[in-house]
């Protein structure tokens, strides 16, 4: 029977269920986690042995970016980047290439040989939402979903600025609907629009150019509409100055904005059965805080910020953030933020590429190579893994390399084995320049995360902070039948030994996907149907019409016609609307 | 040293990628084993043996090791690709010519090509000894395609004559060509050195930022970022002597400020400058 399965015997890490490395079988019936199975099921039901294995919910990842114009941009420009990484063509799969951008055939098979089966692309240009739909369309297995960028979006910036929150709360609401996307990602809110002018804003009570907004206006704008309209997950924030010394401030003020506005999800779904409440309670998620954390006055002095944004976190309820660990090697960087590339161009002279997205916003593109004996580099290297070991609760942090950013998804292991393995830090910091220890904390940290912290920031915490716990990120009654099975044995953990975890995190004994084993050990055998998740947002049909009215009279501005404008659900793997804010 | 003898004994139409004909690959085989190594035509794969006899000289083996191995190659090879890609030891002798990139990512050990060699030739090579008999194509000792940082180590040594894009992004290493070069010789050099005692075309040296560069010829179009330094006579470099007087050169400013490349330029083949 398809999707019908029993894992006996595991040690098993749930953390929304409080599950902390209990022997137990998790049984899965028709691709969704049940309390038991028949005999009869059981005849039929694959069963895996996961006798001294560890395991998990399936691997959810919230901020990659695996999808779109500028994905496909790095592709093109990188083909450096693929003739010495090949993906040889089985029965099952197709060819593939390509190490930090990798073709999306192969992407999907990567991210499910380490155990991962849900992945959300970080960044979706409105105009270019077709083009991620295709390639998420065409992405193996993996459950996605997408950001929107609004952050510097014409007609967000106007009703803003005009205090007009219940249009920029319709506009929202019919952007999610029409471009078939999750939720709100705001990139260096009111800078991109300045780049279009050359320019970017330095703080964040600083006016741009014609629109007269600030940082602070957008965030809060912004925050607030979310939490207006109900959405699944918080405001997705990449601060303004990414990248830039002692850019740590703007982020602890920009963290201050959304303090006081309450968070509330309004979802009509079907939720799992978890003994922690799954529903979200943060009003924003950072993403990447390593690039916005740096301190000093220069790339001469400058050092980590993080322990002072993570102090603020310790004491606030209402931040979650991703981390943006740099684990050394070749990166692509992409990001929204303009002028941050055009930054890393004059200061590395690498081929790069931008573009201005009409009225909605940016991006850029740059190849980057992070070395162990560049003393920037090896800072950041600390202060990445930094990010994820001062903020002291896992349950306001989750694990990334802002993919390909600090590097591939494919370096997650050595990240979790950094985590989890002080004697691992210590070789790192004997390999890499000082800076790493000298202008750090990390040398004084001692902490090591244990599977169930891991299981948080990759998992629970992950599918939570965006509101895909009702299915995703844990293990309990009516959750995706999504597993992950380690060959590790959390008996015989030992923390000196990190070439055994990571050699177990890269290649997962087995990933299983709504009840199928997808990969084995690495290998991929089955590839089962996947999902596309879009936030069907409802607001009053007066209010979208209103609103309608204004986007039809600025659309002269744009280069094409109204009509063309929607993505068809078509161009959607099994799309599956999450109905936000019906229930008013 | 135990040396293999490949002859090739048909026509090849789709041209054949034969990265497995290295010394580390044939090293401890027999002949047998040897030809079942893969060989790559198109999107599929067939063993050496549908295209090459693979014979031996002596003993039953190749040598114990890629060091005591040679493989004599017998016909044109001009539709073989990658012959000797990221050999570290060991020797190939081509008895004919090469296809496309011979030598490719070579660590060390010497191959001899007594014809010809396509384009690529020990492209982004980082040890060993790659001697062309002939003339080269386009891309010699050169990055790959999107990448910049090309040649690290080793020495090329071409007979006759090579086209476009020699040691582009070379970081290491030393070039020496007979003949002449045609344009972007040592675009985006940062290290090494190329000597090419015929002349160039245009574009010598641009985007350099370290490394030595000399020509020995007229020079078409002198690139403008250089600055001209002194004048110096008879430059050598190892077994390879260059007569007369050469103008030296540092660059390329086009791009940098701070540009540390060198350019020595025959002084009687380029009277304008």
């Amino acid at each position: 029977m398809a999707g019908t399965i029993a894992i006996k015997n595991g040690y098993v890490f749930d953390p929304l269920n409080e599950i902390n490395g209990d022997v137990m079988d998790i049984f899965i019936r028709d691709g969704k986690v049940v309390r038991e199975l028949s005999a009869a099921e059981m005849q039929d039901a694959k069963v895996i042995d996961a006798t001294g294995m560890t395991v998990m919910a399936g691997g959810v990842d919230s901020h990659s970016h695996v999808a779109g114009a500028k994905v496909n941009a790095g592709r093109q420009m990188r083909p450096e980047d693929h003739y010495k990484t090949n993906l040889m063509k089985t029965d099952l799969t197709h060819s593939g290439s390509g190490y930090t951008v990798p073709s999306v055939y192969k992407q999907g098979y990567d991210y499910a040989a380490m155990g991962y089966t849900t992945v959300f692309e970080a960044a979706v240009p409105p105009l270019e939402a077709r083009h991620t739909h295709e390639e998420m369309r065409a992405t193996p297995m993996l459950d996605m979903g997408g950001y929107l960028v609004l952050g510097n979006n014409w007609f967000l910036m106007r009703y803003l600025r005009d205090g007009e929150f219940d249009r920029a709360a319709a506009y929202v609401a019919w952007m999610m609907k029409t471009h078939k996307t999750y939720g709100i990602k705001c990139v260096n809110p009111a800078g991109v629009e300045n780049w279009g002018w050359g320019d970017n804003v330095n703080n964040l009570d600083q006016a741009n150019i014609h629109f007269e907004m600030t940082p602070r206006e957008m965030i809060k704008g912004l925050a607030e509409v979310n939490e207006m309209l109900g959405m699944p997950m918080p405001l997705h924030l990449h601060a303004n100055n990414l990248g830039h010394p002692g850019c740590y401030e703007i982020t602890k003020d920009s963290l201050k904005i959304p303090d006081g506005i309450k968070a509330k999800q309004k979802m009509d779904v079907e939720w799992a059965e978890t003994k922690m409440d799954p529903s979200r309670d943060r009003s924003v998620y950072l993403t990447h805080l390593m690039f916005n954390s740096f301190a000093g006055t220069s790339w001469g002095d400058c050092e980590s910020g993080v322990k002072d944004v993570a102090d603020y976190i310790n004491n606030k309820d209402h931040v979650v953030i991703d981390s943006g660990c740099t684990p050394f090697g070749e990166a692509t960087v992409m990001t929204g933020d303009g002028p941050a590339i055009h930054d890393l161009y004059t200061l590395t002279g690498n081929k790069w590429s931008n573009a201005d997205i009409e009225l909605e916003c940016g991006s850029g593109v740059l190849p980057f190579t992070y070395l162990k004996a560049n003393p920037v580099h090896s800072l950041q290297w600390a202060m990445g893994l930094e990010t994820l070991l001062l903020i002291k609760d896992p349950w306001k942090t989750i694990m990334t390399t802002d993919s390909p950013n600090g590097g591939p998804f494919t370096k997650y292991p050595v990240v979790m084995a950094w985590l989890m393995s002080e004697a691992s830090r210590k070789q790192t910091f004997s390999e890499c320049h000082k800076w790493a220890n000298d202008r750090s904390e990390l040398g004084g940290v001692d902490r090591e995360l244990s599977l169930y912290d891991i299981a948080i920031l990759t998992r629970a915490n992950t599918a939570r902070t965006i509101g895909m716990a009702h299915r995703k990120g844990s293990l309990g009654l009516g959750a995706d039948g999504d597993v992950t099975v380690y060959n590790l044995n959390p008996q015989k953990l030992d923390s000196n030994n990190y070439e055994e975890l990571i050699r177990a995190f890269a290649r997962a004994e087995y990933t299983i996907k709504a009840g199928e084993i997808v990969a084995k050990n690495g290998e991929i055998v089955s590839v089962p149907e996947k999902r596309t998740y879009y936030s069907e947002v409802h607001v009053e049909d007066e209010k979208e019409k209103e609103m309608l009215v204004d986007v039809k009279e600025w659309f002269r501005y744009y280069t094409l016609g109204f009509a063309n404008y929607p993505t068809p659900e078509k161009y959607l793997a099994n799309p599956t609307p999450i109905q936000i804010n019906k229930e008013r | 040293m135990a040396e293999v003898v490949l002859i090739l004994k048909k026509e090849i139409d789709i041209k054949l990628e034969a990265e497995a004909i290295t010394p580390d690959a044939f090293a401890g085989k027999s002949a047998e084993e040897i030809g079942k190594l893969e060989i790559w035509q198109g999107p599929k794969t067939y063993p050496l043996a549908e295209f090459f006899d693979v014979e031996r000289n002596e003993g039953d083996f190749a040598g114990e090791t890629a060091e005591d191995t040679l493989i004599r190659i017998k016909g044109d090879m001009l539709r073989v690709k990658k012959i000797g890609e990221g050999m570290t030891a060991g020797r190939i002798e081509i008895e004919g010519s090469a296809g496309m990139h011979v030598g490719t990512g070579m660590k060390g050990g010497e191959i001899l090509v007594s014809g010809d060699a396509d384009s690529w030739a020990g492209m982004e090579m980082e040890g060993g000894l790659l001697h062309i008999k002939g003339n080269a194509g386009d891309h010699v000792g050169c990055a790959y395609r999107g990448s910049w940082h090309g040649m690290k180590g080793g020495h090329i040594v071409i007979e006759g004559s090579a086209r476009h894009q020699l040691g582009g992004g070379m970081d290491g290493g030393e070039i020496f060509v007979e003949g002449n070069v045609e344009g972007f010789c040592g675009i985006r050099q940062t290290g090494g050195l190329i000597a090419v005692r015929g002349g160039a075309l245009r574009t010598v040296g641009v985007e350099m930022s370290g490394g030595t560069l000399l020509i020995g010829g007229r020079i078409e179009r002198f690139s403008p970022g250089f600055e001209y330094v002194g004048s110096e006579t008879g430059p050598s470099f190892g077994d390879f002597e260059y007569a007369g007087e050469f103008k030296k050169f540092t660059g390329d400013f086009a791009i940098s400020k701070r540009a540390k490349g060198v350019l020595y330029v025959a002084a009687d083949a380029n009277p304008g400058l």
